[in-house]
């Protein structure tokens, strides 16, 4: 019973494999979500570039796994990004897929955030063409809210078309998040954007894109030290003691003066005889002139 | 025996001890105190007292004593004056949202005021201002509030204050404040338009309107408060809700179309209406009357067409004519001379001279006072006057005029001479900026009056003997006084040390005044024409003064000049105003109402040939305009076109927004000065959880001096020292209202820096139970904000400073000398910042009105926060005891780089009062300037007095200070040259002497 059920069970297998196979063939998203599986972070996508099919995105992470089960506690939302060049409309660009996670407390966080960006497309393309020729901003949105229906504000961002080419268009994007609320949107180069900024084209017309999804941080408690405030009392001004000082820092002005009378007296007592000498000497010369004179 | 051995050594031990304990003070003094001696007060800073424009004044000059004048400001200042000079005796400074509705004087002692929409009434202490008694009324907010002080019925007795608004009437004993009755008269929709009393009796009169249509008198016990009798009529024209009352029982209304008067007289419970026709006082009536407040018995003024009538009410059916008064004009109220007379003044406005009338009711044709004076067109026209009499030496009716000025200023009229005047406009600043004082010319000595070499040299003197302490105390006065007078400060030219400079100021009354830093002194002042009440500006207001012309290289021989902006009417999408000034003789160069809104103003740092700094004025519609219009300044905007970039704040939407402009492919001649903004980023905080309370940006003019910070342990951080940064906090907004109002779960503050070019948030902070109102100031690569914390009960000061990783690798000193490294490259904000965030926070005790930094010629000195504390005083903190990296044990290194342990709430010292023993009142802004010397910041703070005052965060290391005796080392060398030689001469003569021996 149990080798004949063992032998179905890959026999089943088997058969899948050779059917996701073949139909791997034909769907370009399977072999990526492959591709992902590897781990090929910031993966390009496979597909010719100049298609002007969307192709299947380049996803970051790793698909997660209650995505698929469907965990009460989070739910999956998605959003879409929009962009603009120069003065014309905004139009669909890609989509970021997200999960919304509840909290006990009522609070809900946006986390595991993926994003798959839609291929250019020939007019688009020759719209960035024309940014990068003249300078402009690429300009780039999302809802500020993920959940709200349509009627909702966007939060904008820009950068001069200038500083994204690359390799590839290297994009990067930090969302900011509080709960289901995008506050602010922040898009650039994925590096260093140079000044002054060269014309120059991408070797490749995709995009690789980098998200990042931030929540606000916590201040730190001020600190409070009540047993050390209490020691610190007696002490007025405990805060600016000035900071212990080596002998040497602090005693110089007395030491510099006594190395020098040190030294001096020691170079006195070292000319001392010499002077004796040497005042001899003068006296002998000078004595006989006053015989000299005496005379 | 051992004793006697020990002693010696204890005692050296004490000296020791003494002498230990004089250098750890002495060090203490060096590092901490940048406080004043009490002999240096008033060198370098200078007070002024002001009060705001006067909205009420009583006189109080009845008896022999000081002759006074209490007043109440739209500054919420009640105050009394000097009758005889204009000084001040005593004023308080109510809190910012109790506004004065009216003050009286009760029993002759004290100062009634009732305000906060009649809901607060107090009793000032007339001689001293000391608050007597306060009484809180519970009165409904949507009905006008008035006071009623009743006159000595019983002389010696307690009298009654009441106070009326919507349909009750409260009465307060005069005395201690308590509430004696309370009548609420219960109808709804009643307005009670007038109290008063009839002669020599107990019971008062109430009159007032039910709805639009009903007349009623009450006759209210004065000692009960109970209704005696109670009467109504309705009027089927209805009413409109202006009242004046003539007489006694004599009441004159106007209707609801406000083109008919109607007189309600009332007897006994008997009320009669009676329509007047206009047409026969005035032939060709046709539109509008509007009824002006004229207290005065019998007698009527209205307004028909912008001009004046004055009516005499002879009965209730007749009116007669007296006399028509054009614009501009001014009433007083009526005066009583005696028990029958009364008077009262007309004051109007003819050109550059003012005519002033008294007239009193015996004969209203003829006038008891005439004058007429010459008044400064500078200060505008009449808008308040009042009125005081006084008995001549003849024993005839003298009349004082106290006028209030379109300049908000104050002045004393007697015997057809300004007695004193006050510039009261300065309490009510806007706006202010600096300017330098023309360079000394050879030649054109400014101050004529310098001692000559003999006063120079006992000035000397005296100070040598003050330093010696040889000084008796007349002398050591005499000292002090030289040092105050000192000319030196007060010059009209540019000094050495940048010192000397004008502060010019914007006022709300539309004023621009130069100040003198030396003393305070006004300079110039003008009255701009552009922001006075005018046809085609109904409504305008001043807003910001920027400099406009600042002369350097080109244009030397003109002034710098300063550009005043404002607005026709509080929408945002009123038109401009637009005024250039003369920053030296304050004369108007230039003036224009623009086409368009002015919703942001951009002082670029460009500026064309002759250096007249680009302005961009955004206006409502986004569009951007460009200032000045010239072919050349355009040129230099083109030149920056594309890095130009800026954002805006909107509060209510709670958005930030970032905009570029549009580059112009064709241009359009009439268009030219015109630019299209281009939306580049926005941030929209949620408004569920989020509400912006404050932002703060760098100054414009900041300068820093280095970029990197050594650490302890040798190794360099880079400031993130971008001018586009801005820091804005948020609230919840169930915590924006008043501390204690939110739990503090519910509360929460969040803190962000924003690049304002590329729109990114560079940090975002969360403070768990922190609430508004909170106060920021940014300097640098720092941010320093002020806000409550709910769960330690304190206030709180945080810091942030924010480092760039991005340049992190230039540590290389040989790489630094070489200059292999890429410090000087172009950084562009569009790319990737790399940083670095420092914070911490620490308990501060008080709360904070505004907080600004100091700001120096170089930025090298180090900085010091300044504090507007909730006492109107000016504390300096030392920005090292905000530093982030302070710790609990700072390792030696730390220690020696300066850091200061950690402790959980920043230190108040007494002395880091930068305004000493003054206070400021109604403190509302502190502005710095660095002056030409690099330690000294000199800081203008500004409520409803001004306080001036130089400070040197780091001591003045750069300079000598003022009373540096230099006689004393010119007489040092003297002594000692002479001393070299005499002893010459004597080792001389010694040598000789041995030589001859």
């Amino acid at each position: 019973m149990g080798s004949s059920r063992g032998r179905s069970l890959v026999l089943f297998t088997l058969s899948t494999l050779l059917l996701v196979s073949i139909a791997g063939g034909f769907q370009s998203d399977e072999l990526l979500q492959d591709d992902e599986e590897f781990g090929l972070e910031g993966g390009r996508p496979a597909a010719d570039p100049a298609l002007s099919t969307p192709t299947r995105p380049p996803i970051r992470r790793r698909p997660d796994p209650d995505l698929l089960s469907g965990s009460p506690d989070s739910k999956s939302v998605q959003f879409s990004l929009e962009h603009q060049f120069g003065g014309s409309g905004f139009f669909p660009a890609g989509t970021f897929t997200a999960r919304l996670k509840s909290w006990s407390h009522g609070g809900q966080t946006l986390t595991k955030l993926r994003f798959s960006r839609n291929a250019l497309t020939e007019e688009e393309k020759g719209a960035f063409e024309r940014l990068l020729k003249e300078d402009g901003y690429y300009t780039i949105r999302v809802p500020s809210n993920v959940l709200t229906a349509p009627g909702r504000d966007f939060v904008v961002s820009s950068v001069r078309a200038r500083c994204i080419p690359r390799e590839s268009l290297d994009e990067h994007f930090i969302i900011h998040t509080d709960g289901v609320n995008i506050v602010a949107v922040n898009y650039g180069s994925a590096g260093a954007c140079q000044y002054p900024r060269m014309l120059k084209y991408p070797a490749k017309w995709s995009f690789t894109s980098f998200t990042v999804l931030k929540n606000s941080e916590q201040a730190p408690r001020t600190p409070t030290f009540a047993e050390e405030l209490l020691a610190g009392e007696d002490g007025l001004g405990e805060g600016v003691k000035p900071p212990e000082k080596s002998f040497w820092a602090k005693y110089w002005m007395y030491l510099i003066p006594l190395v020098f009378i040190v030294l001096n007296a020691m170079t006195q007592a070292m000319n001392m005889p010499e002077e004796q000498t040497a005042g001899q000497s003068t006296q002998a010369q000078r004595a006989p002139s006053t015989t000299v004179r005496r005379r | 025996m051992g004793s006697s051995h020990l002693r010696p050594w204890t005692a050296m031990a004490i000296r020791a001890r003494l002498g230990f304990v004089i250098l750890l003070s002495l060090f203490f003094s060096a590092t901490l105190s940048t406080a004043l001696y009490e002999d240096q007060v008033g060198l370098a800073d200078w007070h002024h007292k002001y009060i705001g424009k006067v909205k009420h004044a009583v006189f109080h000059t009845q008896k022999t004593g000081r002759k006074r004048v209490v007043v109440s400001t739209e500054e919420n200042v009640v105050a009394s004056l000097d009758l005889r000079t204009g000084f001040i005796f005593w004023r308080n400074v109510l809190g910012k949202n109790d506004h004065i509705d009216q003050v009286d004087i009760a029993l002759g002692k004290y100062v009634v005021t009732l305000s906060s929409g009649g809901s607060i009434l107090r009793a000032w202490n007339l001689p001293d201002g000391q608050m007597i008694w306060e009484s809180t009324l519970p009165v409904s907010t949507l009905s006008k509030s008035s006071l009623y002080v009743l006159a000595n019925m019983n002389v010696g007795k307690d009298n009654l204050i009441l106070v009326f608004g919507g349909s009750s009437i409260h009465a307060l004993s005069s005395m201690d404040g308590q509430i004696v009755w309370r009548k609420e008269l219960s109808i709804d929709s009643l307005e009670i338009q007038q109290i008063f009393q009839p002669h020599d009796s107990d019971i008062i009169n109430a009159v007032g309107f039910v709805g639009s249509s009903e007349f009623v008198v009450y006759q209210i016990s004065y000692r009960t408060g109970e209704v005696m009798q109670q009467s109504k009529a309705s009027f089927e024209s209805g009413f409109c809700g202006e009242a004046s009352l003539v007489f006694d029982n004599l009441v004159v209304a106007l209707d609801a179309s406000k083109s008919s008067l109607v007189s309600i007289s009332f007897k006994n419970e008997v009320i009669n209406f009676h329509q007047i026709n206009l047409s026969d006082l005035v032939p060709d009536f046709s539109g509008k009357v509007t009824l002006l407040p004229l207290k005065f018995n019998g007698m009527l003024a209205i307004e028909i067409a912008s001009s004046i009538l004055l009516l005499r009410v002879k009965g209730a059916n007749e009116l007669e004519f007296v006399e028509k008064i054009s614009h501009p004009f001014a009433f007083s109220d009526a005066l009583p001379l005696s028990k029958e007379q009364q008077a009262f003044a007309i004051l109007q406005h003819d050109e550059s001279k003012i005519h002033f009338k008294v007239k009193s009711d015996n004969d209203l044709r003829n006038e008891i006072l005439k004058e007429t004076i010459q008044m400064d067109s500078q200060r505008g026209n009449i808008e308040k006057v009042f009125i005081n009499n006084y008995i001549r030496t003849d024993r005839t009716h003298g009349f004082r005029f106290l006028v209030v000025m379109e300049d908000h200023s104050l002045l004393l009229i007697q015997q057809g001479e300004i007695v004193w005047s006050r510039e009261d406009g300065l309490a009510s600043i806007v706006d202010s900026t600096t300017s330098e004082l023309p360079v000394e010319k050879e030649g054109v000595s400014v101050a004529e009056v310098e001692h000559n070499l003999f006063e120079w040299l006992k000035g000397h003197l005296l100070k040598l003997k003050g330093t010696l302490m040889l000084a008796s105390p007349d002398e050591v006065a005499a000292i002090q006084a030289i040092r105050l007078k000192s000319s030196e400060k007060n010059k009209m030219t540019r000094d050495h040390n940048g010192f000397r400079k004008l502060i010019i100021v914007l006022t709300r009354a539309g004023k621009v005044l130069a100040l003198h830093t030396g003393d305070g002194r006004v300079v110039w002042s003008v009255l701009l024409p552009a922001l006075r009440r005018s046809e085609t500006c109904g409504n305008p207001f001043a807003l910001r003064v920027y400099q406009w012309q600042v002369p350097h290289h080109h244009a030397m021989h003109e002034n710098p000049s300063v550009l005043v902006v404002g607005r026709c009417g509080h929408g945002f999408d009123a038109p401009g105003i637009f005024s250039i000034v003369d920053s030296y003789t304050g004369k108007v160069q230039n003036s224009l109402i623009l086409e368009h809104s002015v919703s942001h103003i951009m002082p670029l740092p460009l500026t064309d040939s002759t250096e007249q700094r680009l302005h961009l004025i955004i206006d409502a519609k986004l569009q951007a305009h460009l200032y000045p219009k010239n072919s050349d300044s355009l040129k230099h905007f083109f030149n920056e076109m594309p890095n130009i970039y800026w954002y805006s704040v909107e509060v209510e939407k709670n958005k930030i927004k970032g905009y570029s402009l549009e580059s112009k492919a064709e241009l359009d001649t009439a268009e030219e000065y015109v630019f299209q903004a281009k939306e580049l980023w926005s941030i929209i905080f949620p408004s569920e959880s989020e509400k912006i309370a404050v932002t703060a940006t760098r100054k414009m003019n900041e300068i820093v001096h280095t970029q990197a910070k050594v650490v302890a342990d040798q190794d360099v951080m880079y400031k993130y020292v971008s001018k586009n940064i801005l820091f804005v906090a948020t609230v919840a907004p169930k915590a924006a209202g008043e501390i204690g109002s939110a739990t503090p779960e519910e509360a929460l503050l969040y803190a962000y820096l924003i690049d304002t070019v590329s729109g990114r948030i560079l940090h975002r902070v969360c403070h768990q139970g922190a609430q508004g109102p909170v106060h920021a100031v940014v300097s640098e690569n720092w941010v320093v904000y002020h806000y409550f914390n709910l769960r330690a009960h304190r206030y709180e000061m945080s810091v942030i400073e924010i480092y760039d990783q991005s340049r992190a690798d230039n540590k290389d000193v040989w790489k630094l000398v070489l200059g292999k490294h890429n410090l000087t490259a172009p950084v562009s904000l569009y790319s990737r910042p790399d940083v670095m965030v420092k914070s911490q926070s620490y308990f501060f005790t008080h709360s904070v009105k505004s907080m600004a930094v100091t700001a120096t010629a170089k930025g090298i000195t180090s900085k010091q926060l300044l504090i507007g504390t909730i006492g109107d005083q000016v504390l300096a903190l030392d920005k090292r005891f905000l530093d982030p990296r302070r710790s609990v044990n700072p390792t030696q290194s730390e220690k020696e780089e300066g850091i200061i342990p950690l402790t959980d709430s920043l230190p108040i010292v007494p002395q880091s009062y930068i305004t000493h023993s003054l206070q400021v009142e109604g403190l509302r802004s502190m502005v710095t300037i660095p002056a030409k010397l690099e330690s000294t910041t000199l800081v203008f703070s500004y409520g409803v007095d001004l306080f001036f005052t130089r400070i040197a965060p780091s001591r003045t290391y750069d300079s000598l200070t003022e009373d540096f005796s230099y006689a004393l080392l010119l007489i040092t060398i003297v002594v000692l040259v002479a001393a070299i030689f005499v002893t010459w001469a004597l080792s001389e003569k010694k040598e000789l002497k041995e030589k001859w021996r």
